[in-house]
């Protein structure tokens, strides 16, 4: 019978997961946090904010590489919370804070390791998004319609629709904006219209009980999808 | 030619017409092909290119021997070869000069390496601003192609390869192996996170070979002198020869080929000539802007890996960038820090981040607002940028800053402290005045000054109005007199 | 507004995957001087990419310009030999006789300007190339005679 386990150490602790396992799921498998910023069990780890990150190897041969990306691999050594662990994390969060001073939950988790202030100039004071790529990824492997991207490079780098106009292919949903840990995006709803990334979408109500469900273009989509009639989608799941 | 010279990689360079597939075979150009597809196995060439010990020339310096035996035994089908030619390193140019001027080796090397791997497809990256360099390539591959070097059954073996060149459209960044992956796949040029390695996960998902140009270019020697012939020249941990692109401050810019192990102070001054106007040797910069400085204490050390990775250098792309007492090292690395900010691909924090606030303390520093805690607070950011980073753009950043806080601290302690720039290159910490006695009152610089901080009749001596001046410099750039004087 | 006919040559040379996106688009800047968003859109559709992938890549390389080139383009080198050797004032002194920043194209057309990483004639520093034109050694005040040159109508 082929063995697909691994045996490795984590923080000292001889642990054993299944193959193919990340060090960061692996980690939480034996009740240790990692802490994380871009990470989300739904969307394919992509490594970006770098908060994740743990030592592996063994003195003097370490180094730091991102637990949420790294498989386990068989006698590797793990040190989840090392001094140059730590020491990587803070300045990281002294990165983040500069870059988007506004964003209370990142001020929380600065907090939790110790990081009161950040010793670098702070940009815009309105500042949120940390370019973590949720939304975008979200958009496209859960949603499935890519309506937003991040543009540019490094020093004007940022999240938005093509040319900056109406996105045509975004369905109103709002996943971007659930799914953002710093609250950067947002719609407005009023009259029956629910606004967002700049588009305005004609939210339709239940059949029954007249409660707003979606907007149209959203449960278009899902029609589109399933196969099934758009009016199927006309009643709310209360109602059902 | 010197004698401490040592033409391989560059054989050709000069030498034979690049377009022409004749002129390459006429000097023995796709025998070895010939005879490593008809006389030897798969597995034989791929013993000789690891028996010669050949390192990657590009930078990391990986065994390539070993890259490509966990590409040949990685499972999966198909697999593929890129060659490296982005170069971006802004002080390199031996790349360029070996697929403009002998295109044909690159093409032979890949097909050498295709066929030792099992890859049927390979792929040329050439960087934008290297436009004939791509065309060049592309006609030697049509070429090869029409003579049978290249394409289905080539010279009537079973074996089948072909080749096409992807010119980039503008990213240093895509001079990472994976980020020129997802170049190659129609996407942005983010790298990705290892594992897993290109040569089991590469391009669209498959076993991929990237090596650079040089690397590549050294294979057919490889296969028609033997692993024993190549493994003979260097040391004892770097085999074979490197190209260098020696320019800056020297007499004689240009491409030198020398056996590794060479002493860099040949490279210099018997074939870079030594220093322009013979001012005083100050650094050599290599590998640009994720290199380090090489001050004079380092001119007898060979160039080899570790040497000059122990240096805390690095051989890296083969640039060497020659600098004198007119080049200040706190502008040096604000200048790479400024081309590494502009070329971070913006995915990870510390590097998108690290990288911006870099430039800020640098910058600072340069117009006279640097402190002491500034520099503390740089070599601890640069802790984190090394060790975090996603890839190599990011963890090499911070090489400019800190090889260049090791050994001339003092000129940043001149800068933050005294505000003083001992160089005289920072313009922010200079003074601008005209000399009387050398002045002719062409008036060029009256007309250049963007602030009228200048007065004076024509053909009399100018004056610069010191509460007025911004210290833009562009007086002393356009006098033709020398007649502005620079002090700090 | 789209010019369907050049759009259609060039895309009848790939086969039309996601792969080509990079070639197609290159193909376009050469012969429109840059992306414009009409065709951009019609690539996406044809390739079969999302449109934001697109937009994406052409904010990304430096290589490919959202707004019209001008009739001529000037390139000025920002190597580290041609930083060493006057670099930065070259370009800001071509920065100050053009009134535009890297990136831009004058209000008449007539020119843009870009900062490029080593042309690889670091034995001319510092140099400054105006379309496929080099230009090395190149002052401060060798900046508007070598202008004026591109400006006479051809």
């Amino acid at each position: 019978m082929k063995n697909d386990s691994v045996s490795l150490t984590i923080d000292g602790k001889p642990v054993q997961v299944p193959a193919g396992t990340s060090l960061l799921l692996a980690a939480k498998a034996n009740h240790i946090d990692i802490p994380t910023l871009c990470y989300h069990p739904e969307l394919k780890p992509d490594g970006r904010c770098r908060l994740c990150v743990v030592e592996i190897g063994e003195a003097p041969r370490t180094r730091l590489v991102n637990s949420c990306t790294y498989p386990a691999e068989p006698g590797l050594v793990v040190a989840t919370a090392s001094e140059k662990v730590m020491a990587s994390r803070r300045m990281v969060m002294e990165l983040l804070l500069a870059q988007a001073p506004a964003a209370e939950h990142l001020k929380e988790m600065a907090a939790d390791m110790g990081v009161y202030e950040t010793r670098f100039p702070k940009g815009d004071p309105a500042a949120r998004c940390i370019l973590c790529g949720q939304c975008v990824r979200t958009c496209r492997e859960v949603v499935g319609v890519s309506a937003i991207s991040l543009v540019n490079r490094t020093p004007k780098k940022k999240v938005a629709t093509p040319f900056a106009e109406q996105s045509e292919a975004c369905i109103g949903c709002g996943s971007c904006v659930f799914i953002c840990p710093t609250n950067t995006i947002a719609y407005t709803e009023a009259d029956g219209i629910r606004t967002v990334w700049g588009r305005k979408f004609e939210l339709q109500p239940c059949s029954k009980c007249g409660n707003y469900i979606a907007p149209k273009a959203q449960l278009e989509h899902w029609a589109k999808l399933t196969g099934d009639p758009v009016e199927s989608f006309y009643t709310c799941k209360d109602c059902r | 030619m010197s004698k401490i010279e040592f033409p391989l990689v560059t054989r050709n360079l000069g030498a034979i017409d690049p377009e022409s597939l004749e002129a390459y075979a006429a000097v023995g150009g796709y025998a070895s092909l010939k005879r490593a597809l008809t006389e030897m196995t798969s597995e034989a060439v791929l013993e000789a290119v690891d028996k010669s010990g050949l390192r990657g020339r590009g930078g990391g310096g990986f065994p390539t021997g070993r890259k490509w035996r966990f590409c040949r035994e990685a499972p999966g089908e198909p697999k593929f070869i890129i060659c490296n030619g982005s170069e971006g390193d802004p002080g390199a140019f031996l790349d360029r000069a070996v697929m403009e001027g002998d295109p044909h080796a690159i093409v032979e090397g890949m097909a050498i390496g295709a066929y030792a791997i099992g890859a049927g497809q390979g792929f040329i990256y050439v960087g934008h601003e290297y436009p004939l360099a791509a065309t060049r390539l592309r006609q030697a591959i049509a070429q090869a192609k029409e003579k049978g070097f290249l394409g289905e059954k080539i010279l009537g073996t079973p074996f089948s390869f072909d080749i096409q060149v992807r010119r980039g459209a503008g990213a240093y960044v895509c001079g990472e192996e994976t980020a020129l992956i997802n170049f190659i796949q129609g996407t942005i040029g983010e790298p990705r996170n290892r594992p897993p390695y290109p040569p089991q996960q590469g391009l669209w998902g498959q076993p991929t070979i990237i090596n650079n140009v040089e690397t590549w270019a050294n294979v057919p020697v490889i296969i028609d002198k033997g692993a024993a012939w190549f493994a003979a020249i260097g040391t004892k941990n770097s085999k074979g020869t490197k190209v260098f692109s020696v320019a800056g401050r020297v007499k004689k810019p240009g491409i030198v080929e020398v056996p590794m192990g060479t002493p860099l102070r040949q490279v210099i001054f018997d074939l870079g000539g030594g220093i322009k106007r013979d001012r005083e040797f100050k650094a050599v910069l290599t590998s640009g802007p994720g290199g380090g400085v090489l001050p004079r204490q380092f001119l007898d050390i060979p160039v080899e890996f570790e040497s000059f990775q122990a240096a805390g250098a690095n051989l890296g792309s083969g640039s060497m960038v020659v600098m004198d007492e007119g080049c200040c090292m706190v502008d040096v690395a604000r200048y790479f820090l400024e081309f590494s900010h502009d070329e971070s691909c913006g995915k990870c924090t510390p590097c998108r981040e690290g990288t911006k606030q870099l430039l800020k303390i640098l910058t600072g520093i340069t117009q006279g607002n640097g402190t002491e805690e500034d520099l503390a607070l740089m070599e601890e950011l640069c802790a984190t940028m090394a060790a975090a980073s996603l890839c190599g753009l990011g963890q090499s950043a911070v090489n400019p800053v800190l090889s260049t806080l090791k050994y001339f601290r003092e000129e940043y302690e001149a800068h933050v402290r005294d505000k003083k720039c001992p160089a005289l290159v920072c313009r922010p910490l200079l003074t601008y005045t005209v000399d009387p006695e050398t002045c002719t009152g062409c008036l060029a610089c009256l007309r250049e000054c963007q602030v009228g901080a200048i007065t004076g009749d024509v053909e009399e001596p100018q004056e610069i109005d010191q509460e007025l001046c911004i210290k833009c410099g562009m007086c002393h750039a356009v006098c033709k007199f020398d007649a502005v004087k620079v002090e700090s | 507004m789209t010019d369907p006919e050049r759009l259609e040559t060039i895309l009848s040379r790939y086969e039309g995957v996601a792969a080509d996106l990079i070639p197609v688009l290159q193909d376009i800047q050469d012969e429109f001087n840059y992306l414009p968003k009409d065709e951009l859109k019609i690539v996406a559709g044809r390739l079969n990419v999302p449109l934001t992938q697109v937009y994406s890549v052409a904010t990304f390389y430096k290589g490919f310009a959202l707004e019209p080139r001008g009739v001529h383009h000037v390139q000025v080198c920002r190597g580290t030999t041609c930083h060493l050797h006057g670099g930065t004032r070259l370009a800001e002194g071509v920065v100050r006789r053009l009134g535009i920043e890297p990136g831009q194209t004058t209000p008449d057309g007539q020119f843009s300007l870009e900062t490029v990483k080593c042309v690889g004639k670091c034995g001319a520093a510092p140099v400054l190339a105006v379309d496929a034109d080099y230009f090395g050694e190149v002052g401060v005040d060798g900046v508007t005679r070598i202008l004026r040159t591109y400006r006479k109508p051809k």
